[in-house]
């Protein structure tokens, strides 16, 4: 098995798919903790969604690389959504749910009247499930990646203290005079590029698992936020590096069972904690 | 020059007013009580002072030559709190978010003021712990250290007992006026008017009538002794052994 493993190492799309997969990993559960702290875990799903809507009208338009689209119109929905969180008459999980079923109507709509591809449906369940395309990138989509990911993590490294304050208490920070809008803005903007970014690798409809599932095993077992952040970081870069692996040796999706993994995980956490519980 | 200075204020929501002309004035050292039924408009009121909420009409000035510009603020818990995996130390620090403005990490002054901070609420051997696991008046302290961390010369307490038994809240009360004596002006917004007439130096009533002026004054105005009335009446009729009896 080890030798199977070796010899599709040496492929350099197996390589960019364990590269991209692992930083993936690591910048969607660094938010996740925020995310659901705050309540705000369907945001992602939202914005999943929209994501998927976003890449249909990319592949109409035929455009060499859908991210230059599908980005900024994530990232325009994520502000959205979260100011309407606020202070509208659509209270912000309705809102949500109304963006992201929309989206997801019109997405498909849109690639079923005007997509050209003679397997519609292997297209659809390719962007919502992921499957193949962390197998297929090409040097550009990888860098693309890297990129994006060092930008998150330098983001959240430098505003992790101020990520902190307005999770735990954003009505104090306000208070104090500091900019908490502005903060939550970042936070979004954040979220919407990690969503795109891990569309490559779990699709529209898994993402909300990359973000959510460590943040809940680490918050299991640890007790300061500091220790969550880091053990879901490294649970989530393990996961994702056991499903991938799993994936190529087994011949599974690759999305799938990365979450497949997490949700085990996920159960491994809960079990422990209940032992130490028991003990203590 | 008075630390917050209030005229014919009107606070409220959107176009709804809950409250108007209340007129103030908090001297630095000052110990005010913010009193009133519940709808009254205290919260409100509370809200505008911590720049949360725009006033609908009037004046309001907060802080004097360099000082009282911050407000520390004890917020009352919230839901999201309640299960929060963060260590007190954590919780400390991030009092100091604003006077970090662009900076990414905590100095080492900052860490050394959360430790005093810490140390004066008491609160020094449980820096490690994790707040969910606190009991209530625990993490009433880690909130006011906090509070300190953001400003060291004015807090804003909102219902600081609320939730704690008895003995807790003869401590924490205890705290808040040794905090006073120090030279902390404080602002304490709550519905325990025997705990305002015992420890405030001025109370503001709000109400169908507004009232302002010092414990004392408050005592002989005819808000003052209606309102201690009626509290009395229903505390009578409670029977309760909440332990804040009235020493008017």
């Amino acid at each position: 098995m080890i030798t199977k493993l070796f010899y599709y190492m040496q492929f350099p799309f197996v390589q960019y798919a364990v590269i991209v997969g692992v930083l993936i990993a690591l910048c969607s559960s660094l938010l996740g903790v925020t995310l659901v702290l705050k309540r705000f875990s369907f945001i992602g799903d939202g914005l999943s969604h929209v994501a998927f809507g976003a890449i249909a009208i990319a592949s109409v338009l035929k455009l060499s690389n859908n991210m230059l689209l599908v980005l900024p119109i994530t990232i325009i929905s994520a502000i959205l959504l979260l100011r309407t969180g606020q202070n509208t008459k659509i209270k912000g999980d309705a809102a949500i749910a109304m963006i992201s079923v929309g989206a997801l109507a019109f997405g498909y709509l849109i690639m079923n009247l005007f997509s050209a591809s003679s397997n519609l449906s292997g297209d659809v369940c390719t962007t919502l499930f992921g499957s193949t395309s962390i197998l297929t990138l090409k040097p550009l989509d990888v860098w693309l990646s890297i990129g994006l990911s060092v930008v998150v993590i330098t983001l959240f490294i430098l505003f992790y203290n101020k990520i902190f304050a307005v999770t735990f208490d954003e009505n104090f920070m306000r208070a104090a005079g500091s900019n908490a809008q502005g903060y939550n803005l970042l936070i979004a903007v954040i979220i919407a590029v990690i969503i795109v970014l891990a569309m490559n690798l779990v699709g529209s409809l898994l993402i909300s698992a990359l973000v959510i599932f460590p943040a809940l095993s680490a918050m299991r077992l640890f007790r300061s936020f500091k220790s969550v952040t880091i053990f879901s970081a490294i649970l989530s870069v393990v996961c994702a590096l056991t499903g991938i692996l799993t994936s190529i040796l087994a011949g599974t999706p690759v999305g799938s069972t990365i979450v497949a993994v997490d949700v085990i995980a996920f159960g491994v956490c809960c079990l422990v904690s209940a032992v130490c519980r028991r003990q203590a | 020059m008075s630390f917050i200075e209030a005229k014919n204020l009107s606070v409220g929501y959107e176009k709804e007013v809950v409250a108007e002309n209340i007129s103030f004035a908090v001297e630095e050292g000052d110990y005010l009580c913010v009193v009133g039924e519940n709808g009254s408009g205290k919260s409100t009121l509370m809200k505008t002072l911590l720049r949360l909420q725009k006033p609908l009409a009037g004046e309001i000035r907060i802080g004097a030559e360099g000082k009282g510009k911050e407000i520390g603020y004890l917020p009352q818990q919230t839901v999201v709190q309640k299960d929060f995996p963060a260590s007190v130390k954590e919780i400390v620090l991030s009092g100091f978010q604003k006077k970090c403005g662009l900076r990414p990490f905590y100095n080492k002054e900052e860490k050394r003021e959360a430790e005093v901070n810490m140390e004066r609420m008491g609160i020094s051997e449980l820096q490690n712990r994790c707040y969910r696991d606190l009991s209530g008046g625990q993490q009433q302290r880690v909130l006011l250290a906090r509070a300190l961390c953001a400003a060291g010369d004015l807090l804003l307490l909102d219902e600081p007992v609320s939730g704690l038994d008895p003995r807790v809240t003869a401590d924490m009360y205890e705290l808040i006026e040794s905090l006073n004596k120090e030279g902390i002006t404080i602002i304490m917004v709550s519905h325990d008017i025997g705990a305002a007439i015992r420890y405030a130096s001025h109370i503001l009533h709000i109400g169908e009538t507004i009232f302002f002026g010092t414990k004392e004054e408050y005592l002989e105005s005819p808000e003052g002794k209606y309102f201690l009335a009626r509290q009395k009446e229903s505390r009578e009729e409670k029977t309760d052994h909440s332990g804040s009896e009235y020493s008017a």
